[in-house]
């Protein structure tokens, strides 16, 4: 195994699994305390900054998530081994969680500071559209084919959309500076030592948070592949284990042949 | 070069089927003149409001009305087992995505020049103060969408339900296209196409990515 998959498998190894969520609960906490006790209410914003503290996280864990799914895609693609297609598939389920919540955490934030729940601002937009692509990825994982093509399909979609994701920000940018109504855009404020500090534990807190259900979702996955190789070793007459991890066989029928080679028994 | 004599006959081959076929006059016209009209019912009848949107309603009919012509290519290849015929034969992965790309790109054109004229009339989009802007615009627009479309036009075949997935996928990909295409028109129908410049950029870096990518990945979506 390569030093990844080895880095992998010990990360979601029962204890692994274990030991995140210690670790996991424990940034959460300590997240929560720096940022609603310990750091200071904000000049302008008063204690609405502290939306700051889970907003951006948020937003780091979702393009993070999309990251990892782009890059899970591209070595599917190259070894075909499942574990990254598990890999893709757990990172596009958290991605798609953390930037539907960084939309609503930056709404909530938005309507006492800007007065209104949206608005088009280029980061906003960008991640809105980001959401589509990678809701379109999870619905591409569900089409009714066999797994190894469903794979191949959503590794595909992994891939281009990611690409797609700076073009997309950046035409977005240039779309938004043209009809310039200035409003004031959302950049980091002048940042305290301690709400950096506090930003910073919250940008660990949720790093954990992700790879911690990144270690539940793997398990549920490897358990749903040796269900289905349990399910099909009888009717191929393969034992389970050789179907496992990319050794599933290639269908030999389009779908819409299948009725007639399962007719055949 | 092998792989541009291939992608030719590939693209002739798919254009002769859409001649022959007369999908694109029967279903993707007729398409797009009724989601025109559907826009204009809903915001209209004042000509102002109508006028400024044109741009925008324009790229919106193209977009939706493109994913019938992707649809529609890729549905050729499902019967009598015409794809598995066509991954049997030498051909390069990679021009049968080009071809497949030029072959609706080529559709889309004549579809979009006829949109445009009846856009300037249904709306009084104004045609002629900067036609090489707007020709620009809509040619090289029209081969990022069908980049995308052709990449993601097998997964719109047959069996059904596959069928929603598509333009799920090709919208939100095909934002830029959008944004800049709407842009670049705007412009252009204000009279002002020496400003299109970079909008034109941007629609040439998306084509070159997504044809360059579209590439090197189609063959994984097509293999069985």
């Amino acid at each position: 195994m390569s030093v990844a998959e080895r880095a992998m498998s010990k990360l979601t190894a029962r204890r692994g699994e274990r030991t995140l969520a210690v670790l996991a609960g424990a940034g959460v906490v300590a997240s929560a305390v720096l940022s609603l006790f310990v750091s200071p209410p904000d000049a302008e914003q008063g204690s609405l900054i502290r939306l700051m503290y889970v907003h951006v996280p948020s937003a780091w864990v979702a393009y993070l998530s999309f990251g990892v799914v782009f890059v899970a895609s591209l070595a599917y693609l190259k070894t075909r081994r499942t574990r990254w297609d598990r890999l893709a598939a757990a990172s596009a389920e958290v991605g798609v969680l953390f930037t539907a919540l960084t939309i609503v955490l930056g709404s909530i934030w938005a309507k006492p500071v800007w007065g209104t729940w949206w608005t088009w601002d280029p980061r906003l937009t960008t991640t809105a559209v980001m959401l589509l692509i990678y809701v379109g990825y999870l619905a591409v994982r569900r089409i009714p084919d066999s797994p190894a093509r469903r794979a191949r399909w959503a590794a595909v979609v992994g891939i281009v959309g990611f690409a797609d994701v700076p073009i997309v920000h950046l035409s977005v940018r240039w779309w938004r500076s043209l009809h310039q109504a200035p409003a004031r855009l959302i950049g980091l404020p002048d940042i305290a030592p301690v709400m950096g500090a506090a930003l910073g534990i919250g940008f660990l807190a949720f790093t954990l948070v992700y790879l911690y259900l990144m270690a539940l979702r793997l398990r549920v996955g490897r358990l749903e592949e040796r269900l289905v190789a349990e399910a099909l070793s009888p009717r191929i007459g393969q034992p389970a284990e050789s179907l496992l991890d990319g050794g599933m066989p290639a269908p030999t029928a389009r779908p819409k042949d299948a009725e007639e080679v399962s007719t055949g028994g | 070069m092998i792989l541009v004599r291939q992608a030719a006959a590939m693209a002739g081959k798919d254009l002769r089927i859409q001649m022959r076929s007369r999908y694109g006059l029967g279903a993707v016209l007729p398409f797009a003149g009724t989601l025109l009209i559907a826009f204009g019912l809903s915001l209209g009848p004042g000509r102002s409001l109508l006028q400024q949107t044109a741009p925008g309603l324009l790229w919106l009919a193209v977009l939706f009305a493109s994913v019938l012509s992707f649809r529609q290519a890729y549905q050729v290849e499902s019967e009598d087992g015409a794809l598995e015929a066509l991954l049997l034969s030498p051909f390069d992965r990679g021009s049968i995505f080009l071809g497949k790309a030029v072959a609706v790109a080529v559709e889309l054109w004549l579809l979009e020049a006829i949109v445009l004229l009846l856009v300037s009339a249904l709306f009084g989009l104004s045609l002629w103060k900067a036609p090489a802007a707007l020709a620009a615009a809509f040619l090289l627009g029209t081969i990022g969408l069908s980049a995308i479309g052709s990449l993601f036009g097998s997964l719109a075949d047959s069996p059904r339900a596959r069928e929603a997935i598509f333009p799920l996928l090709v919208l939100p990909l095909a934002t830029p296209v959008l944004v800049a295409g709407v842009k670049a028109t705007e412009l252009a129908a204000a009279g002002r196409g020496a400003e299109v410049g970079s909008w034109l950029a941007l629609l040439v870096a998306f084509d070159v990515v997504f044809l360059s990518l579209g590439m090197v990945v189609f063959g994984q979506l097509i293999e069985d």
